[in-house]
């Protein structure tokens, strides 16, 4: 760089130097627009006039969305995906839950073991996990259905329940447990009023990134559904024909929802902080 | 004496986390753990169990009887070499380009985003609230033949007519790139967000220049995101099979089709089973190689 002083750098000279001291935001916004391409493109085709298959534009309309249960098939795959979805978030969360705070609030034998048992289901890929999962359930006859999705569902929900569960009591400040012992709360109480509370947070957290995985998740489900029918399922079976554009409908309506609770925790979260 | 006892007292109570051997963790762990060993360990066994499985001749398809045949490994490994070889090739790429396309985000988020942190955060995350399947869906209709893309470029001189995009390694390595990105810029931006900006400083007031601090403090000290980032990355793009599936063709088969299809199209368990088996032995000993190497064993 050179320090010499220049009365007026040229407009090339200064817009190279914005463009080399912004580089690495420049990048970023590129970055942020490659992850947008699909969800804007499947939110565009949302209101494509387009029939059966969605494939090219025909005209602007907006019967995919007044009437989102048009095309056969999508609202039972959506009503079972969220069934599914509600139901393992419970269980996972309240299992993992109870799991964190024995890691990190006691002492007990087979420690390693413990965090080994949380640690290895999310380091095997999908593929495994489903095909395993089915494996046992055809050795022992049984036929895949809403239920083995179900457990199949809590069984990988549960590592990352711990994992974000476990992150938010790590970070309590312990004082404030001590406080309230302080002011004679027995341990049950303290758990009631001043654990639970603080912890809450990670627990809600805990539950949405369940639900979502849930919710999203095809290459387990695909492998122990039988022929039941979920939302990813749905449109992995139809992709090849086409999807219909009232699954855009539902993509987006769910992106949108999501990013909605998402804002509104962070606000509430926020002035929370203030106060 | 009385002193002593004071002491101890204020000790025990004073961490306040309740740490005593009880009954309580055992119940607290126990619903969760039974959970993962019923549905994740002992199904792991079945998968060892039907891997070795024969189909008795002149029975049902389907019906398979255990005859501990371990040559199944042998003849399913080298039935699908060729597909094997390329998921871990195509993991691999993808894997490395998003850590160059995730650590300038994750960078530019810790450092220079200021207010907008969190709001930028929500954005990585974002794009994951549309589902998985529309996503790359949405990609194979953007890159097919009729795409806008693939329209666009035939208009330039220098391409001809027959270009594609889908239905090709390109189009299945920027699927499996683009669905893990934010498996990798999460535990990236963790890490560089936890490194205290006056160790760059430092770096700074002993005349490192703006690279070598990058070189020599940035980068050792966001280790842990990357070696977290490359391996949340790495291993459900080894297994993938949607991406393939729906961006690529059959020369890009990788091996979670071949165990897709062995299961549900030709209905032959124990290959399927063993080419499963063989896939997670394989990425374990990987992660365990790599984690030793990167010397970060506080993953879990």
């Amino acid at each position: 760089m050179s320090t010499q002083v220049i009365p007026r750098p040229s407009f090339s000279h200064r817009s190279s130097r914005w463009f080399s001291r912004n580089l690495i935001r420049i990048y970023a916004a590129l970055a942020f627009v490659y992850l947008f391409i699909p969800v804007a493109y499947t939110f565009a085709f949302s209101f494509n006039d387009s029939g059966k298959s969605n494939l090219v534009w025909k005209g602007f309309t907006l019967d995919n969305w007044k009437n989102p249960c048009g095309a056969p098939q999508v609202c039972k795959s959506v009503a079972n995906s969220l069934q599914i979805g509600v139901i393992s978030t419970v269980v996972a969360t309240i299992l993992g839950t109870m799991i964190a705070f024995a890691i990190s609030r006691h002492s007990f034998k087979g420690r390693k073991t413990t965090n080994l048992l949380i640690f290895l289901p999310m380091a095997t890929p999908e593929v495994v996990l489903g095909a395993s999962l089915l494996a046992m359930f055809l050795n022992l006859r049984i036929n895949p259905g809403f239920w083995t999705i179900v457990i199949a569902h809590v069984m990988f929900c549960i590592s990352f329940v711990v994992v974000t569960v476990k992150a938010r009591v790590a970070s309590l400040d312990p004082r404030l447990e001590q406080a309230a012992m302080d002011l004679y709360a027995n341990e049950r109480e303290t758990f009631r009023y001043v654990t639970l509370p603080l912890v809450m947070p990670g627990i809600a957290g805990a539950a949405l990134l369940a639900f979502s995985l849930s919710f999203d998740d095809f290459i387990i489900t695909n492998f122990n559904s039988g022929i039941e029918s979920t939302f990813p399922k749905f449109v992995y079976v139809s992709a090849a024909r086409g999807i219909p554009a009232q699954a855009n409908v539902i993509g987006s309506a769910m992106f949108f929802i999501a990013l909605i609770i998402v804002i509104v925790g962070q606000v509430v979260s926020r002035q929370r902080k203030k106060s | 004496m009385a002193f002593l006892h004071g002491a101890t007292k204020s000790k025990s109570s004073g961490g306040s986390t309740v740490k005593k051997r009880s009954l309580t963790p055992y119940l607290l762990l126990a619903p969760g753990l039974i959970w993962l060993i019923t549905f994740f360990v002992i199904p792991i066994f079945s998968l060892a169990s039907t891997s070795t499985m024969v189909r008795p001749q002149g029975s049902q398809i389907g019906t398979y009887v255990q005859e501990l045949r371990f040559a199944n490994y042998v003849d399913a490994f080298l039935a699908n070499q060729e597909q094997y070889v390329r998921s871990f090739l195509y993991a691999g790429i993808a894997t490395i380009l998003a850590l160059a396309i995730s650590y300038p985000l994750a960078y530019m988020i810790a450092f220079k985003a200021g207010r907008y942190r969190n709001i930028l955060l929500v954005l990585v995350v974002a794009p994951f609230f549309t589902s998985f399947l529309l996503r790359t869906v949405a990609w194979s209709q953007i890159l097919g033949d009729e795409g806008p893309v693939v329209t666009t470029l035939k208009l330039l001189p220098f391409f001809d007519d027959s270009i594609r995009l889908t239905a090709t390694p390109f189009a299945v390595v920027s699927g499996l790139t683009y669905n893990f990105l934010p498996f990798m810029t999460l535990p990236l931006y963790a890490s560089l967000e936890r490194i205290d900006p006056r160790t760059l400083e430092a770096s700074g007031d002993l005349y490192a220049s703006g690279f070598t601090t990058f070189r020599k403090v940035t980068v050792p000290l966001s280790m842990p995101g990357v070696v977290a980032g490359t391996l949340l990355t790495f291993i459900p793009a080894a297994g993938d099979y949607v991406n393939a599936a729906l961006l690529g063709n059959p020369s890009t088969k990788m091996i979670g089709n071949v165990i897709e299809s062995r299961f549900f199209a030709v209905v032959d368990y124990p290959t399927a089973a063993a080419l499963s088996f063989t896939l997670m032995a394989t990425i374990l000993i990987l992660v365990t190689l790599y984690i030793r190497k990167s010397g970060t064993d506080e993953l879990v």
